[in-house]
């Protein structure tokens, strides 16, 4: 990266991260314009900053947290961070234990992906964006952890809720879906 | 019954243990039929997640709006701003290309999971066999009338490799065979499907080597037939079984 230019670069690593930038964003906004707008800002407030972006460490983790951050500070980021009923999040706790709901395995075979869908969308931004970060974009624990700004252990403990509540609210789907 | 393993799972299927750790799953998964059906479960729900997660598509307009705004800031001269109806088709051109791409990622991804769970699922069964032998002359005829093909197994002795048996898989809807092979202490999971347009379309490559949660995965393809083999086993062993059989004609 030379020291004259410092966007130079910035268009081969965050164009690729487009699609996935944008699919996390309406996850997370719930609503395409919105979606937009952030994503759009994420790209303005990251090429500002791309001088400050250290050569060698994490692009994605990197550009993930602009985004996340952005959508902190929105309205509906706001609204949602102050409706998400947030447990304590002891790291040392022992969050793994084993679960005594409906197997996922016959939650599944009678789910389909839109009745997936929209119990993901039930799960509240705090656990979903864990979830997405994970299972979606396949981040490492300590790519997560270096996006949200958290420990690792605070990665796992909300890996675990978010799993959690996924299944608790694809139950409510599915007993909804019966009960229709 | 929860044990020390149990927290352990999510981890393991994250790929987020040491190797030596993800070792000990692997032979603690083997042995503890509790678990084994907890991991099972919980890669359902992580697969199911990743599908139901890949569910907004930027807008092409969009995707042009921002282009533009970091092209215009990341180059100070653009020379082919004169041009701007050759843009049009070449971003539509782009597009169907992307698309396409990402389909055919998605399809790949989608038939993979499938086949880890069927990997995960067969382990994790106290008869992960119908037809249990080590015996290809007994294995391959096993499957006559069971399926609308047929294959070649070579011949095991002296290379580290045991038959352990077979059973008919179904992918997407059609029969296949499932062969199980045990390598040291690892088991090789060998499937083989007819090469439908569905299935070709995922895996447009004729060979391709890669990882699958944490599983090292080989697939080719012979005769009209796709082959994958999935295994925690080392990439060298799997490799090992791979040239095997396609040295048979697979």
């Amino acid at each position: 990266m030379s020291a004259h230019d410092p966007s130079a670069g910035f268009e081969e690593l965050a164009m690729p991260l487009f699609d996935s930038l944008y699919n996390f964003a309406h996850w997370l906004t719930q609503n395409r314009d919105e979606a937009e707008d952030l994503v759009q800002e994420t790209y303005a407030k990251a090429l500002k900053g791309f001088g400050t972006f250290q050569p060698g460490t994490n692009f994605r983790a990197w550009i993930y947290r602009i985004l996340r951050n952005t959508f902190l500070t929105s309205r509906t980021g706001l609204a949602a961070s102050r409706t998400v009923p947030l447990e304590p999040e002891d790291d040392q706790e022992q969050t793994l234990a084993v679960s005594t709901e409906t197997p996922e395995s016959i939650l599944l075979r009678e789910a389909g992906q839109q009745q997936v869908q929209a119990a993901l969308e039930r799960v509240p931004v705090i656990y979903r964006e864990v979830l997405l970060l994970c299972d979606v974009e396949e981040m490492s624990y300590q790519e997560i952890a270096d996006t949200l700004a958290v420990p690792i252990g605070t990665v796992m403990s909300r890996l675990y809720r978010a799993r959690k509540a996924l299944r608790a609210a694809l139950a409510g789907k599915m007993r909804e879906a019966r009960h229709a | 019954m929860p044990d020390a393993w149990q927290p352990k799972i999510d981890p393991y299927l994250d790929s987020e243990l040491s190797a030596d750790e993800m070792r000990g799953m692997d032979a603690h998964l083997r042995e503890c039929p509790s678990c084994a059906s907890d991991a099972l479960r919980r890669l359902q729900l992580k697969r199911a997640t990743r599908l139901a997660g890949q569910r907004y598509a930027p807008s092409a307009q969009f995707r042009s709006r921002i282009e533009k705004q970091v092209a215009k800031k990341s180059h100070a001269v653009r020379r082919w701003a004169w041009v701007p109806a050759l843009v049009a088709p070449v971003l539509l051109l782009a597009a169907v290309v992307t698309v396409g791409r990402w389909y055919e990622s998605y399809r790949s991804q989608q038939v993979l999971a499938e086949l880890a769970d069927l990997h995960v699922a067969d382990l994790a069964s106290p008869t992960p066999v119908d037809v249990v032998s080590s015996d290809r002359h007994t294995v391959k005829p096993w499957f006559q009338g069971k399926l609308p093909f047929t294959f070649d197994l070579p011949e095991l002795t002296g290379t580290g490799y045991t038959l352990v048996g077979g059973r008919v898989a179904y992918l997407q809807h059609e029969p296949g065979a499932h062969l199980l092979f045990d390598v040291r202490a690892h088991h090789i999971s060998v499937f083989i499907f007819r090469d439908t347009p569905d299935i070709e379309r995922g895996f447009p490559a004729r060979d391709s080597r890669g990882r699958v949660l944490s599983f090292n995965v080989e697939s080719w393809t012979h005769g009209g037939l796709r082959y994958f083999a999935f295994s925690d086993a080392n990439p060298e062993a799997v490799e090992g079984l791979c040239s095997l059989l396609k040295q048979a004609g697979a």
